[in-house]
């Protein structure tokens, strides 16, 4: 076999080694997202159930809790930004990284200083890498995070929104995370958690405009409250988390899908190559035979004279 | 027929039970409540404990709620709760060592959650 030939030979296979492995993650990813959007479908009710209680309580009552009122000048913010564990998922990691900053950003130019949560091994890195301060970070769960995994990542904010500002809390919280509109678009939101916006929770329930009854609360609203917001944003994180998953299972099906495309192409392009490469070399061959036969021919014939 | 409300019964990942009902109990922090048909609007907290649902059917639902909160208003009631186990879900023998083990480690936490799921067998 002829030097070239044997090199194309060896690019062929080991393109198709990579070609079966791309192929496999991109199935083990089809497969994960129907898993995903199932558990984000389950965790759909008690998410609208409890947004329509906040919304009941804050607008029943004249209350006046530090989780539901805006302050005059926020000066610290939190964002919570969620990314993944693995990479070979295109770009969605750096998408809500991109998101992030941009909201940070943003929140700087408005004067606010900015603390940063992260969910996920390349968000850290990425803010390792660059040295960025990181208020805390959670990584091994972004596959498929369970409730437990929301409100370890929930304590901490809870915390630092409900401390004075003065004291080292923040006055508003964000949330950076890639929401699941279809298997084909997954798109990047930052959303504000905290303070409520009471319009966009009602929105999000599906209860705009319905005048709300007047419900008797059990001890008192602020008591009901009290206890209904960490659950809250407990809640708005898990369901962030699995979008974020469901996001992240497709996006890796895609990236993966268009490497396997990439190498039928490559196999196909360098088997055309391989084939004119083993036809050069018969074609040599067959002149150097002919060169021979006909050089001897000549001398043969000489030798005759 | 005689009048009903209706009943979801919701834990933070899935939707454990939903259905018609006529009498729904339930412990608040502030007691033990009755809901029945046409109650006056209602949010309340609820305590780690049994909740008792009497279905329109003439059956009863135990569920073992741990924390949560109770909401009734146009004759829908909700109970939403972090973890919400049913009655028949539970293992009493399963939860009987759980409870030893919590009591051993001292652990408050998983003892309280043993006593509660105890309790809703008990109930049943």
């Amino acid at each position: 076999m002829g030097a070239q030939l044997r090199v194309y030979k060896r690019r062929i296979k080991s393109v198709t080694a990579t070609k079966k492995i791309t192929k496999a993650m991109e199935m083990i990813a089809a497969s994960r997202i129907v898993k995903a959007q199932r558990k984000v479908a389950a965790s759909t009710p008690y998410a609208t159930e409890l947004t329509r209680a906040v919304t009941a309580v804050a607008t029943g009552s004249n209350t006046n809790h530090p989780l539901t009122t805006e302050t005059d000048t926020p000066t610290r913010a939190a964002v919570l930004l969620i990314t993944s564990d693995r990479g070979l998922a295109g770009g969605y990691s750096s998408n809500a990284i991109k998101a992030a900053d941009q909201l940070t950003g943003r929140l700087r130019g408005e004067g606010k200083e900015v603390d940063t949560y992260i969910v996920g091994r390349k968000g850290v890195a990425y803010y390792g890498f660059r040295e960025r301060k990181v208020a805390e970070s959670w990584t091994g769960f972004t596959d498929s995070p369970s409730y437990a995994d929301a409100k370890k990542v929930a304590a901490p904010l809870i915390e630092a929104v409900t401390t004075e500002t003065a004291e080292g809390g923040v006055d508003e919280l964000h949330i950076v995370f890639t929401e699941f509109v279809s298997m084909m678009t997954q798109t990047p939101v930052q959303n504000r958690m905290l303070p409520l916006s009471l319009d966009k929770a009602a929105e999000e329930a599906g209860t705009k405009g319905d005048i709300l009854p007047l419900f008797d609360f059990e001890p008192s609203a602020e008591d009901v409250l009290d206890a209904l917001l960490p659950r809250y944003v407990e809640s708005r994180i898990y369901n962030a988390l699995l979008q974020a998953a469901a996001s992240e299972h497709a996006a890796r099906r895609r990236a993966m899908k268009s490497a396997t495309d990439n190498a039928g192409d490559l196999i196909n392009s360098l088997s055309r190559l391989a084939n004119a490469a083993r036809q050069a070399e018969i074609t040599q061959e067959i002149s150097e035979i002919v060169g021979g036969a006909s050089a001897l021919a000549d001398a043969t014939a000489g030798s005759d004279k | 027929m005689a009048a009903e409300l209706h009943v979801e019964l919701v834990a933070a990942d899935r939707s454990v039970w939903s259905g018609g009902a006529t009498l729904v109990i339930a412990r608040t922090t502030s007691g033990d409540i009755g809901v029945m048909p046409g109650h006056q609007p209602l949010l309340g907290v609820l305590e780690s404990g049994p909740v008792t649902i009497r279905t329109s059917e003439g059956g009863t639902v135990v569920a073992a709620v741990h924390g949560g909160f109770i909401t009734f208003a146009d004759n829908k009631l909700s109970l939403l709760a972090e973890i919400v186990e049913l009655a028949e879900e539970i293992d009493p023998q399963r939860a009987e060592r759980a409870l030893e083990r919590a009591k051993a480690e001292s652990d408050a936490a998983a003892e309280r959650r043993a006593d509660v799921r105890l309790r809703a067998v008990a109930v049943r």
